[in-house]
């Protein structure tokens, strides 16, 4: 029962995408204009990852290794069919925000790479908390990109009013600039938390590492 | 004129990285060095243009009259997936030249946003066979302009006295948004 806590808990902190390791960029800064948009990516994300994981992890036996990623690229746009048709039966609004990036959620290197480093190596329940920590861990770095970059960008968080009334809103946090300055400052603060903890244990400074690349299979070139 | 307008507003003003947030992952995956950006640009291009000379028929004549065009997902990463794989071995067997230049990176295009978004884009806003094809062409370039700029920058950022916690993906993230400004400046030249 350990094993899967641990898989479930590393998603949340220890490898948590996209703050650690560097997965499935484009819709972090695409849709994390407002919390509730990186929110509502992040629960898309989940549901395709659990159930990818859940699928591939017990067909894990009966695919070929050759053909492997094709399997895997098939399971994945299965599902994000999926989640594509129930969006537009269930959040159309949402679904229209998001746009273009709800069907590239295939594309989406996270997805792909706990498939092939995870799921087809393990059984099924430790692949499940695995999805689960990495879906919940995305889910919650969207929205807190997306709480951060509303504060800054329109002064509203779930499009609540928070900041002060002479407040003037720096539109460019909304804007695509936002998106790569406030990534770029997150990833920032995490390497410093990163050397305060590990001084704090004593530890020797850590090399500050951001990996690009979690052996989605598909990239033996991004190193 | 109209395509004109087209090809450069695709290439600056919607700058496909900078301004539509498409092919991230590569742009920041791979833009270390100037070399290896330059081969990715190139082989982005040429499967962006590949990838949208193939499902723009098959959106337009077998998912429309049949109706299942909610099938495009899963029909175009297929056609895009098997595509690469067709690529790469052609490219091996009959231009080996080509192939050692960019070989190594098309098992990374599969998983590249741009391809994909181009490919769901001109379907999305109705674009007729060459206006897609130019749109898809003026992308491409777009995203290797983007890509040789920020690794030059990179190179140069290597050697420069970053503070320590910036040093890598932050910094280079941080650039990538001061770029996106400047190219938000273009925005100014289409009105």
């Amino acid at each position: 029962m350990s094993n899967i806590t641990k898989e479930f808990v590393k998603g949340l902190w220890a490898e948590l995408p996209p703050f650690r390791v560097l997965l499935g960029l484009c819709p972090v800064l695409a849709v994390t204009a407002t919390a509730e948009n990186g929110f509502g990516m992040g629960m898309a994300v989940i549901f395709v990852l659990v159930m990818s994981n859940l699928i591939i992890s017990s067909i894990r036996k009966i695919i070929p290794g050759k053909v492997r990623i094709a399997c895997f690229i098939v399971v994945t746009a299965s599902l994000v069919v999926t989640v594509e048709l129930l969006m537009q039966a269930y959040a159309y609004p949402l679904y229209q925000k998001l746009g273009i990036f709800v069907p590239l959620i295939v594309v989406n290197c996270l997805i792909l790479g706990r498939a092939e480093a995870f799921a087809s190596k393990n059984p099924v329940l430790p692949s499940i908390a695995d999805a689960l920590g990495m879906g919940i861990g995305f889910m919650a770095s969207l929205t807190f990109l997306g709480a951060l970059r509303e504060v800054l960008g329109s002064g509203t968080v779930f499009g609540v009013p928070v900041m002060w009334e002479s407040f003037e809103p720096a539109s460019f946090m909304v804007k695509a600039p936002g998106a790569f300055v406030g990534l770029g400052m997150i990833l920032a603060g995490m390497n410093v938390l990163n050397r305060y903890l590990s001084r704090k244990k004593g530890e020797s400074e850590p090399v500050s590492q951001n990996s690009t690349c979690a052996s989605c299979g598909a990239c033996n070139s991004c190193k | 004129m109209e395509y004109f307008l087209l090809f450069i507003s695709a290439i600056f003003i919607n700058n496909i990285v900078l301004v539509q947030y498409l092919g991230a992952c590569p742009f920041m995956g791979t833009s270390k060095s100037t070399d290896v950006a330059l081969g990715m640009g190139g082989a982005v291009i040429f499967v962006t243009l590949m990838a949208t000379a193939i499902t723009w028929p098959i959106h337009q004549y077998i998912l429309i009259p049949f109706g299942i065009e909610y099938l495009q997902t899963i029909a175009f990463i297929l056609v895009i997936a098997s595509l690469v794989q067709f690529v790469e071995m052609f490219l091996k067997k009959v231009i080996p030249p080509l192939y050692k230049s960019l070989g190594l990176f098309l098992p990374l295009i599969t998983t590249n946003c741009a391809v994909m978004g181009v490919a769901i884009m001109v379907q999305r806003n109705g674009y007729s066979f060459f206006k897609s094809m130019m749109y898809g062409l003026a992308s491409g370039i777009g995203f290797l302009i983007a890509l040789v700029i920020i690794s030059a920058i990179r190179e140069r950022l290597d050697i420069s006295p970053v503070p320590a916690v910036f040093r890598g993906v932050p910094i280079a993230l941080i650039m990538a948004g001061v770029m996106s400004m400047i190219f938000f400046a273009f925005q100014g030249m289409a009105a």
